[in-house]
């Protein structure tokens, strides 16, 4: 258990450096865009005058470097800043706008993995254990068919079977939730985009679970267990499993990280107002400190998800475990 | 008149208020000897005759960022200009249907010294939401929010000419630097909604004016949700309006046909036929002022040469990309930016017709025999804007053109792109008078003058017709002017496009108008439920 | 591959030496030849999916019966004789389109995973047997770069370097690389404490002979399994962007803009879209089912 402790303090410290890399990575990116958040705004309507205006008032005529420590003091103190969007009299608050999309994004993450990780694990031993029969091949072809279409063709399909006119209408096409959505009203209105999410999940690690086993169903103490004369479900839970517990826990963990950073394709089809496409907003508008506060919870939720993915592939091999 | 024939009639007044069912009405039309299906067809056409209250109305447009504001200065589109304008705001002069300048927050206004002054007359017993009576100093406040150097209005540019603004009791008087006929068209802009005066400036934040509807909550990027302003000045007809932010229009057309919204606005024109099929939907189309142009610099080579222009100009197929892409929802251009409807608009000859025979002559007198020219482009411009580029490459290669298509990212494409390559697709939204066109982006100094274009006689012309008052005369000059634009200018006015939206058949509406989308921005008020 | 092949069995041999008995020196041809008259049906077809695809890319101007960029009728022309599949929106040949198609976005796909796998699998190595420093810098780069969504970085880095096919290649490349890292670098960290990989180090063999004959053969499998997947994701990640307001530079045919620009037809029920992105599962099912009985192979099962 030491060792575990160790990896996880020495991980929160190197994740906090992590978090300070991806922050100066997306400053000056952002930096690097052309235009800035006045023409933005203003779009075909901007003059000269009126950008330099909007620049004075939110502090762009300031260096960059300053601005940079600026933030970084404020986010040390837990103050995420003001949106560019702020006007006199009328703050807005940038932890305020993050909080609810935040929620929303870790809902729909939350609702799709409990969907998509049993189903997928599962899905996964049965092909391992029934390798090479048609139910293998079957489940690997339509996982493979699933991912091979792009998300938004995924989610357009389930709303025309779903949520249309043309088949069947049973859930709602656009999950628009507000802010004090009750539980039930946010599953309803969350089917669609966690059913196209977990179909674009699934088969990944399905596969990985898959190709896993099968990798160590070839050692030397699976073949012992077979001439034993274990079932093969047995082999596969108690000797094949175990030992392919590390490739299966980093995809299921790339996967879950994936549903909290790479949905904003869904959340655009679905209307979702989630994260992914808050910070969409914010990169075109170039509101900085919106794209830096998104930047930051993104990168953490990471962070954590993989600090949990190494340690339990930690925990699940006694060689590292025990290191001689 | 016989007495079952007496109630018929009031019950036909009745039903256009809501206030007699379609059971009722058809008991009462076959008493008075109708058949049913023609008591059926009397009811429809009472019940549409008048507008009625009721009814919750759900509004999905493209727009909204969460970047938007309630400051009207920055209103960057259809979401903010139609939830801070058209639903709960007021200018002082609204357009109606046919596009002309009606009084709306002022009951009159008249021109004085030549067109250099204005007077608007404030209608009297108008509150805000907050019950406070708009006064003379709210309407100076709320433009001159927009005015001065700290300004950082979209609106600053259409109000530089002012000079001075004045309170007169119930009026206030404009003063130009110059006369303009057409400053009524100026102050009917979704830029200008009238607010409370608050410490030397305006109280925008609250969300508090005066239109049809108040502000309940708003959160930018996703929705706004209004209620009834009982006391406006008008009947409005739904007891409250919400709008959704829907951005991609599979996922705007899906909530349609589920009936989650009653409205979309900028249909998705290659199924359009497909959703009209669907029971319950029906489309609004107008042709609007808005055209799509792909202005060339002609301070640069080889764009500097009338004759390459014109090449260039015969050499797109304009009707192949109004059937092809647009599905003929629109009207091919003519390489003048003057819509076919606006006041004053010519045809101009001979038309700029796909030709390429001609445009190869007009190549040749410039000296070449081909041309290969970059076109930059991106969705962003406008929906369809790449593949138009595409087919323009396909018909100019015929004349010898060789257009090579260069895609640009659509995220930064009006600061990257628009006026600063040579050569690239955008887009104007309009304006309803040649003046108001012409100063914005064709007039010398204009700033958003994309073509860099400067041509003496037309600027001369543009002062000169501005404060004539002679509506013949002004005609003869804005007609001079176009010629001028369509012979000489530096932009390929490729089409103009039609606002195309889509409603459920519970809803109704008089004439749609043509200024803005969505029935010029005030369909909030505007339309009511059958 | 020959030699890639010789090492995976050399390897699993160590762990399985029971398992095999057959390992006579061969000639390549009559090696291949031998190998796909044994594979399974499935194998068979997710090859000749693969030859057709090639033969499609190579030979697409012969085949196709109109140009690429070729205006040649009215939009949205139903299947027939003369358009064989129909039109597009603009009129142009979509079966000639598909054809054209496979040679871009194959071509551009290809290039993508196999550097992003030569980067991000030779890194993950070197952070798994180097360990220490080496490791942790390495790791939180990717971990820097992973923490930033895919799409919105893409998005930035798309719209800061422009659009070019090289640029796309190259950060889609560097991006991917990062998945390829984590996974090799996870997989390997697993090998590298075998009892075999200390023996090769205590014989004093040197880093990159440990990395090349030990560990890699070892961690082929998961790895190859991971290329099928990311190959094919490539398409997909062309798609998203496009869906973004970024992708190929038109007329360029590429299956990922064409299921884009298609899309609407899906929502009231008409089939166009699903054949480009038909062409993509078709090749996604055919690369995965040659990669399976790779992973079936490479593992020693003999059934």
């Amino acid at each position: 258990m030491n060792a575990v402790l160790k990896i996880v303090t020495q991980r929160i410290g190197l994740g906090l450096i992590t978090l300070f890399v991806v922050s100066v990575i997306i400053f000056v990116a952002v930096l690097m865009l052309p235009g800035g958040f006045a023409e933005a705004i203003l779009g075909q309507a901007a003059t000269p005058e009126t950008v330099a205006a909007f620049n004075k008032e939110i502090g762009l005529d300031k260096p960059a470097v300053v601005r940079y420590a600026n933030w970084v003091t404020g986010v040390m103190h837990g103050d995420f800043g003001t949106s560019y969007a702020s006007r006199v009299g009328y703050r807005r608050d940038v932890a305020e706008m993050l909080a609810p999309r935040a929620f929303n994004t870790l809902f729909l993450a939350a609702m799709t993995a409990i969907i998509a990780v049993p189903l997928s694990i599962g899905l996964g031993l049965l092909a391992a254990l029934y390798r090479n029969t048609w139910f293998d091949r079957a489940i690997n072809s339509i996982s493979l068919i699933s991912i091979s279409f792009p998300e938004f063709f995924i989610a357009y399909i389930a709303i025309v079977l779903l949520a249309s006119p043309l088949m069947w209408r049973i859930l709602p096409p656009i999950s628009n939730i507000q802010d004090d959505a009750g539980l039930g009203e946010r599953i309803y209105r969350c089917a669609l985009p966690a059913i196209t999410m977990t179909l674009v999940i699934v088969a990944h690690m399905m596969r990985m679970t898959r190709a896993a086993i099968i990798n160590v169903l070839a050692s030397p103490y699976v073949e012992m267990a077979r001439l034993k004369g274990a079932k093969p479900w047995q082999i596969i839970l108690r000797h094949a499993l175990p030992n392919a517990w590390a490739p299966i826990v980093t995809v299921v963990a790339l996967n879950l990280a994936y549903l909290i950073v790479g949905v904003v394709v869904v959340e655009f089809v679905f209307t979702y107002p989630g994260m992914g496409k808050l910070m969409v907003d914010a990169v075109t508008a170039r509101d900085v400190p919106v794209v830096q506060a998104c930047a930051l919870v993104f990168a953490a939720t990471y962070i954590v998800l993989n600090l949990i993915a190494d340690v339990l592939g930690i925990v699940t091999n006694p060689r590292l475990m025990h290191p001689k | 008149m016989s007495d079952s024939m007496e109630k018929l009639k009031l019950a036909e007044k009745l039903v256009g208020r809501g206030k007699v069912s379609r059971r009722q009405f058809v008991q009462l039309a076959l008493a008075a000897g109708f058949t049913a299906a023609v008591a059926e067809t009397m009811f429809v056409k009472a019940a549409r005759a008048e507008p009625k209250k009721g009814g919750s109305f759900r509004l999905g447009v493209g727009h909204g960022a969460t970047t938007d504001s309630l400051d009207p200065a920055t209103y960057p589109d259809q979401f903010t200009g139609t939830m801070g304008w058209g639903a709960t705001g007021n200018s002082l002069v609204e357009l109606n249907a046919k596009g002309e300048p009606v009084p709306d927050l002022a009951e009159s206004f008249e021109p004085a010294d030549d067109a250099k002054k204005w007077v608007f007359t404030i209608r009297k017993g108008v509150t805000f939401h907050n019950g406070k009576n708009v006064t003379a100093d709210d309407v100076i406040a709320s433009f001159r929010h927009h005015m001065g150097p700290d300004s950082k209005s979209a609106a600053k540019s259409i109000l530089t000419a002012i000079t001075d603004i004045k309170a007169d009791s119930d009026k206030v008087i404009f003063t130009l630097d110059a006369g303009n006929a057409d400053f009524p068209f100026l102050a009917s802009d979704y830029h200008l909604p009238i607010m409370p005066a608050k410490d030397g400036d305006v109280d925008w934040q609250s969300g508090i004016k005066t239109g049809p509807f108040k502000l309940v909550k708003f959160e930018p990027g996703v929705s706004a949700k209004m209620v009834r302003n009982e006391n406006y000045y008008k009947d409005v007809w739904f007891d409250d309006f919400t709008m959704l932010c829907i951005p991609d229009v599979a996922a705007r057309t899906a909530a349609l046909t589920a009936g989650e919204i009653d409205y979309m606005d900028r249909c998705d024109l290659k199924t359009l036929d497909l959703v009209k099929a669907t029971p319950g939907i029906k489309i609004s189309e107008v042709t609007g002022y808005g055209h799509y142009v792909i202005p060339m610099n002609v301070t640069v080579a080889p764009f500097n040469d009338v004759n390459v222009r014109l090449a260039l100009k015969y050499a797109i197929d304009r009707k192949a990309i109004v059937d092809k892409i647009f599905f003929g929802h629109g009207t091919p251009g003519n390489d003048n930016p003057i819509a076919p409807t606006v006041q004053f608009a010519i045809d101009a000859q001979p038309r700029h017709d796909y030709d390429p025979e001609k445009a190869k002559a007009y190549l040749k007198k410039a000296g070449m025999d081909s041309l290969k020219v970059d076109l930059s482009t991106a969705d962003a411009a406008f929906s369809g804007a790449i593949d138009a580029a595409v087919l323009y490459k396909e018909s100019a290669a015929k004349a010898g053109i060789d257009i090579n298509v260069v895609r640009e990212p659509d995220d930064g494409y009006w600061d990257n792109v628009w006026m600063k390559k040579p050569w690239c697709m955008s887009y104007w939204n309009g304006r309803p008078t040649c003046d108001w066109m012409f100063q914005t982006a064709y007039a010398a100094d204009a700033a958003w003058n994309d073509a860099f274009w400067k041509n003496p006689k037309f600027n001369d012309l543009l002062k000169a017709a501005r404060s004539e008052t002679d509506t013949k005369k002004r005609a003869d000059m804005y007609a001079e002017m176009q010629q001028i634009q369509h012979d000489d200018g530096g932009v390929v006015v490729i089409m103009f496009n039609n606002y195309v939206n889509a409603y459920s058949d519970k809803l109704t509406h008089g004439d749609v108008a043509a200024n803005w989308d969505i029935d010029g921005m005030k369909v909030g008020s505007r339309w009511w439920f059958a | 591959m020959t030699a890639t092949h010789d090492a995976a069995t050399t390897a699993t041999g160590t762990k399985a030496a029971a398992s095999i008995s057959q390992r006579r020196q061969r000639s390549f041809v009559g090696n291949a030849w031998r190998g796909f008259a044994k594979a399974p049906l499935s194998a068979k077809l997710g090859m000749l999916i693969i030859a057709l695809y090639v033969f499609a890319a190579l030979f697409a101007p012969v085949i196709a019966p109109y140009g690429e960029a070729e205006v040649v009728g009215a939009g949205f022309q139903p299947w027939g004789t003369q358009y064989l599949m129909g039109t597009d929106q603009l009129g142009r040949d979509l079966f000639s389109r598909l054809i054209y198609g496979a040679r871009n976005t194959v071509g551009v796909a290809l290039l993508t995973t196999l550097l992003s796998f030569t980067l991000g699998g030779s890194l993950g190595l070197l952070a798994a047997i180097a360990k220490g420093w080496t490791d942790q810098i390495l790791s939180r780069i990717v971990d820097a770069l992973m923490a930033i969504p895919l799409l919105i970085f893409a998005l930035l880095l798309l719209s800061i370097f422009g659009t070019s096919v090289l640029t796309m290649v190259l950060v889609m490349a560097v991006l991917d690389s990062t998945r390829v890292f984590r996974l090799s670098r996870a997989v390997a960290q697993n090998i590298v404490v075998m009892d075999y990989v200390e023996v090769a180090r205590l014989r004093g063999e040197k880093l990159p002979w440990i990395m090349r004959r030990e560990i890699l053969p070892n961690i082929m499998a998961p790895l190859v399994a991971e290329f099928g997947l990311r190959f094919c994701f490539v398409f997909l990640t062309i798609s998203s962007l496009s869906f973004l307001g970024l992708g190929l530079q038109p007329p360029t045919a590429d299956w990922g803009s064409m299921v884009y620009e298609n899309k609407m037809l899906i929502t009231v029920g008409r089939l166009t879209p699903l054949l480009p992105a038909g062409a993509i599962a078709l090749l996604t099912v055919g690369v995965n089912f040659v990669v399976d009985w790779f992973l079936h192979k490479t593992s020693g099962l003999r059934e």
